[in-house]
């Protein structure tokens, strides 16, 4: 998903206070930050939330690439929006991780030094319009069947920030399917474009979702403590049998030449995505790994002098009523 | 200078009557730009007809170990609310 594979944090804390948490978090009760936490949750909560607030912003830069090139006036204006949007729920996230006792820069500084992630879908290029309408449609898609459930979550700030972001996400998906079907409807040569970008996004779109966990110790340990709140394997067929009848409507072919619906367990059955692929893109091989992790760089180092500038006018406002007296 | 932007908590208004309500966070050099950027995150759909926006340094919070001393002595005074009190059907409305 957009916080994948998030290992989960050993913990070594006093067994009545572990026990009397638990019950705390079964009990469906918020945990806040001052809260009594043990180091473990702290900890993956920090990597999960501060993975999730990296791919909110390095997401912006697939989609920022066809800004300037929008078809219309129009479609420019809401890409902006969204494009914005992706900033704030990056915000949001950042929040919610500096209530755990992190700094935004720390953050910032753990994913240009490449000790912390962002998702894997994110190092993909947009190639033509149609990518944008797929990236909209099957990535923020893939995103929600996440993040609707995780407003549950046990976490306050996340849960919190979860509920702000789910709200704007919709508008997300929905402008993405409505660049699809503008697409498909169209000209011969639009319908080919619309989906030569379903065959290229559809499964890196899955691979969103991570490999199977069915057996994992960490995931069991995330879900105890309602950090995550389905499997990835559930998620990504809830994806897939929500998907596959939209991509029929569109007229589109999902490139998956195993694709069934299977009676029996009421969704479709289909094919795994490469994870040798994946794997290699999380390692940092992926065709945009490079580019994206050097442009997060260059507006880092680019900004310096803003972030400075800005504090250093602010200290010497603060000073000159002092200084008339 | 190194030091990163202080961080500010947001309260919004949502509509003319209603209070302010805090919404979350940001961090910004001063509360001019504080305010500025809250609107650009919090306000970008109709959220609001007023901001506020506060230094988080500012902020005094009661500790979670306080919980029972603080509000557990009002559980048991179920006097203060009017339901407790009996008042006869030929009454009516009260």
């Amino acid at each position: 998903m957009y916080a994948q594979m998030v290992t989960s944090e050993a913990t070594q804390d006093d067994p009545e206070k572990l026990a009397a948490f638990q019950a705390r978090i079964d009990a469906g009760e918020k945990i806040e930050p001052k809260d009594w936490m043990p180091e473990g949750y702290r900890k993956t909560l920090i990597r999960q939330i501060g993975q999730h607030a990296h791919s909110e912003i390095v997401g912006q830069l697939p989609e920022g690439n066809w800004i300037t090139r929008a078809p219309t006036l129009e479609r420019k204006a809401i890409l902006l929006a969204k494009v914005q949007d992706e900033a704030g729920h990056g915000l949001y996230l950042y929040c919610a991780a500096e209530t755990l006792g992190v700094s935004r820069d720390e953050l910032t500084e753990a994913l240009l030094a490449g000790k912390m992630k962002y998702s894997s879908i994110f190092n993909y290029p947009t190639l033509t319009w149609a990518d944008i309408g797929a990236v909209g449609w099957l990535v923020d898609g893939a995103a929600i069947m996440n993040q609707v459930p995780l407003q549950r979550t046990s976490f306050g700030p996340y849960s919190r920030a979860m509920i702000r972001i789910c709200k704007e996400e919709s508008f997300h998906q929905r402008q993405g399917f409505d660049i699809m079907r503008k697409m498909a409807t169209g000209t011969e040569a639009q319908r080919r474009m619309a989906q030569d970008a379903l065959n290229r996004f559809w499964y890196p779109s899955l691979m969103m979702f991570g490999p199977s966990d069915k057996d994992s110790v960490h995931s069991a340990q995330s879900m105890r403590w309602k950090i995550k709140m389905n499997t990835n394997d559930e998620l990504r067929q809830k994806f897939v049998d929500q998907t596959v009848p939209q991509a029929e409507y569109l007229g589109l072919t999902v490139p998956d030449p195993d694709l069934r619906w299977n009676a029996e367990k009421g969704g479709y059955d289909f094919s795994e995505p490469d994870w040798t692929e994946f794997f290699e893109v999380l390692k940092g091989n992926g065709p945009c790994n490079a580019e994206r992790l050097a442009a997060r760089q260059k507006a880092w180092d680019d900004g310096a002098w803003v972030r400075e500038g800005l504090m250093a006018h602010a200290a010497k406002r603060a000073a000159a009523p002092l200084a008339a007296e | 200078m190194s030091a990163e932007w202080p961080l500010w908590e947001i309260f919004i208004r949502g509509q003319h009557g209603l209070n302010h309500r805090h919404v979350g966070s940001l961090h910004a050099p001063d509360a001019e730009m504080a305010m500025r950027h809250a609107r650009d995150v919090y306000t970008r759909r109709n959220e609001g007809v007023s901001i506020w926006v506060v230094p988080s340094v500012a902020i005094t919070a009661s500790s979670p170990s306080d919980k029972g001393p603080m509000f557990e002595p009002s559980q048991d005074k179920v006097y203060r609310h009017p339901s407790f009190f009996d008042i006869p059907d030929e009454i009516g409305h009260m």
